[in-house]
């Protein structure tokens, strides 16, 4: 019982409450590159969840046999493979979409949500909860990805999936600063829905923190290294 | 009890001067302006200068009402705002559009960041780039001025800016008083270059921002080969330098900052005139100083009285 919410509860949990990009702020990159248009926004999404899932679970399934020094390399390894192998079926299967992700595709590898997750949660943790994460937090990208692509579709083309809907274009929307600026929305909107449903907003984001590993300092006193560095 | 001695700390010098008083200066400042772009455009710029600034009091209004602040539209900044971003625009832009410019000025430069005195660019000149880059076409569409020379007419409806026209089309009489293509508010040189004096006099800028523009600008000219005062006279580079370059808020404070702030918005100012694909580059060389105003600031921090620097090296 107390083992089925648990498992239940490492799937949710990337949805809103520790979304990768809304909450966590991890790969940035892809969501404000290639967010221009919905369907784009999809494309990225499902690939790099199907990445995702396999790399934790092998990563999951390994992590007696890696040994930790050479972990980062073995994980990125690891990662590769699986990111040739979705290229490979989206080139054969979705031509259009891999022309206009572009090198987004391949960057799937070095994404941090990916590397992120094996370091933080595969690496820790048996198979099955590790699949589920990798479940929850590719759900959570994809639909932030999928916000953040339908209002900027809309806003800077003034269509939705390629159907024209507005005769307006305010065209920054599909440029960078506009992402920026949509992303930056969005952030607020997850953070007021997290404080309102009663949770507490982490303050010192080791969890959630992209350099947790390689970190040598404790959680209590993160950040205060930069603020001793400006007195001096 | 009532209380007669009025206790405070330092300082005990008060001036009159209120944020109030300085906003409707700049408001005086900036007829001349309106007035030569209502006649050298027509009624509909009145229109165009009218939308803006309700627009803008109005959001303010809101977006302070919202936040649970007090409201702000006493201070008449949110006037300026609408006023220069009005005069930043071609006259026969959409009204809609316009609105749109004053909502990114006042809701998500302004308020967003906190206010007045809290932005980090120049609400109308962030809005104005807004609505270049999301607007292209619209906002570079200029309507032939009244009596402009005939060269400029051959389209009849839309001629080029000076900047982009031919040379030997406009006289400087013919920028001077206006007689060209442009935003509303950035053709009339005379207009403007009176409004800059009367700030001047009444002590609301300090000159050296807008003369040292001015002269980098010149400068530059010189160095590219161009005439420098068609360069001085033509585009936004009058209304940039005396009116949007010296806000308070976005220009530092120490006088050697503002030189240094000023040779800057000069220097790229000319840089993107001549090698950009962009029109202008007034509103983008301001945007970029503005937002290192911060670190010039810091760079120009004033040495406190009886402070002796340390030798390099010297531990504390």
């Amino acid at each position: 019982m107390m083992e089925k919410r648990s498992l239940f509860k490492e799937f949710t949990k990337g949805i809103v409450k520790e979304n990768p990009v809304l909450c966590l702020v991890l790969g940035t990159c892809p969501t404000l590159a290639v967010t221009t248009s919905a369907t784009n926004a999809i494309g990225m999404g499902v690939a790099a969840t199907l990445v995702l899932v396999c790399s934790n679970a092998v990563i999951s399934a390994l992590r007696k046999v890696i040994p930790d020094k050479v972990r980062i390399p073995a994980y990125i390894t690891i990662i590769a493979g699986f990111v040739t192998i979705v290229q490979m079926l989206v080139k054969a299967f979705a031509p259009a979409i891999n022309d206009s992700l572009g090198i987004y595709l391949p960057l799937i590898v070095v994404n941090c949500i990916i590397l992120g997750r094996a370091e933080m949660y595969a690496g820790k943790n048996p198979v099955l909860p590790s699949i589920l994460d990798g479940l929850g937090m590719g759900v959570g990208f994809t639909a932030a990805l999928l916000c953040m692509g339908i209002i900027r579709e809309l806003l800077g083309s003034g269509s939705i999936f390629g159907f024209q809907l507005m005769p307006v274009q305010i065209l920054i929307f599909i440029l960078p600063p506009g992402g920026f600026f949509v992303f930056g929305i969005l952030i607020m909107l997850a953070n007021k829905l997290n404080t309102r449903a009663g949770r507490k907003v982490k303050t010192t984001p080791c969890d959630g923190c992209p350099m947790a590993a390689s970190c040598s300092q404790k959680a209590e006193k993160c950040g205060e290294k930069e603020a001793t560095e400006n007195v001096d | 009890m009532d209380n007669k001695l009025y206790v405070s700390s330092s300082p005990h010098i008060r001036s009159n001067n209120t944020t109030r008083r300085i906003m409707l200066d700049v408001i005086i400042a900036l007829l001349p302006t309106s007035v030569a772009a209502c006649v050298i455009f027509g009624f509909r710029s009145a229109v165009l200068i009218a939308v803006c600034v309700a627009t803008c009091v109005l959001l303010e209004y809101v977006a302070r009402k919202i936040m649970k602040r007090e409201s702000t539209i006493g201070d008449l900044s949110a006037v300026v705002t609408g006023l220069l971003l009005a005069l930043n625009l071609p006259v026969d832009i959409n009204p809609l559009i316009a609105m749109f410019g004053c909502l990114i000025a006042i809701v998500v430069v302004k308020q967003m960041f906190g206010g007045i005195g809290m932005n980090f660019v120049n609400p109308a000149l962030a809005a104005r780039i807004v609505l270049l880059v999301s607007f292209p076409s619209a906002m570079m569409h200029w309507v032939t001025a009244w009596g402009a020379p005939a060269a400029a007419q051959i389209d009849a409806t839309t001629s080029a800016t000076p900047l982009a026209a031919e040379a030997g089309t406009y006289s400087y009489i013919d920028l001077l008083i206006g007689r060209c293509g442009g935003s509303i508010g950035e053709v009339c040189a005379a207009a403007l270059i009176l409004g800059g004096v009367y700030l001047v006099i009444r002590r609301v800028i300090s000159p050296i921002i807008p003369c040292v523009y001015l002269a980098t600008a010149a400068l530059m000219s010189l160095v590219f080969g161009l005439d420098p005062l068609y360069q001085l006279l033509s585009g936004g580079l009058l209304l940039g330098a005396i009116f949007m370059a010296t806000d308070y808020t976005t220009s530092p404070v120490t006088n050697p900052g503002k030189v240094i702030y000023a040779i800057g918005c000069g220097f790229f100012t000319m840089l993107l005139r001549n090698f950009s694909n962009m029109p202008e580059g007034v509103s983008f060389s301001i945007l970029l100083m503005n937002i290192l105003v911060p670190l010039i600031e810091r760079m120009t921090v004033p040495k406190t009285f009886g402070f002796v620097k340390k030798a390099k090296g010297e531990k504390k």
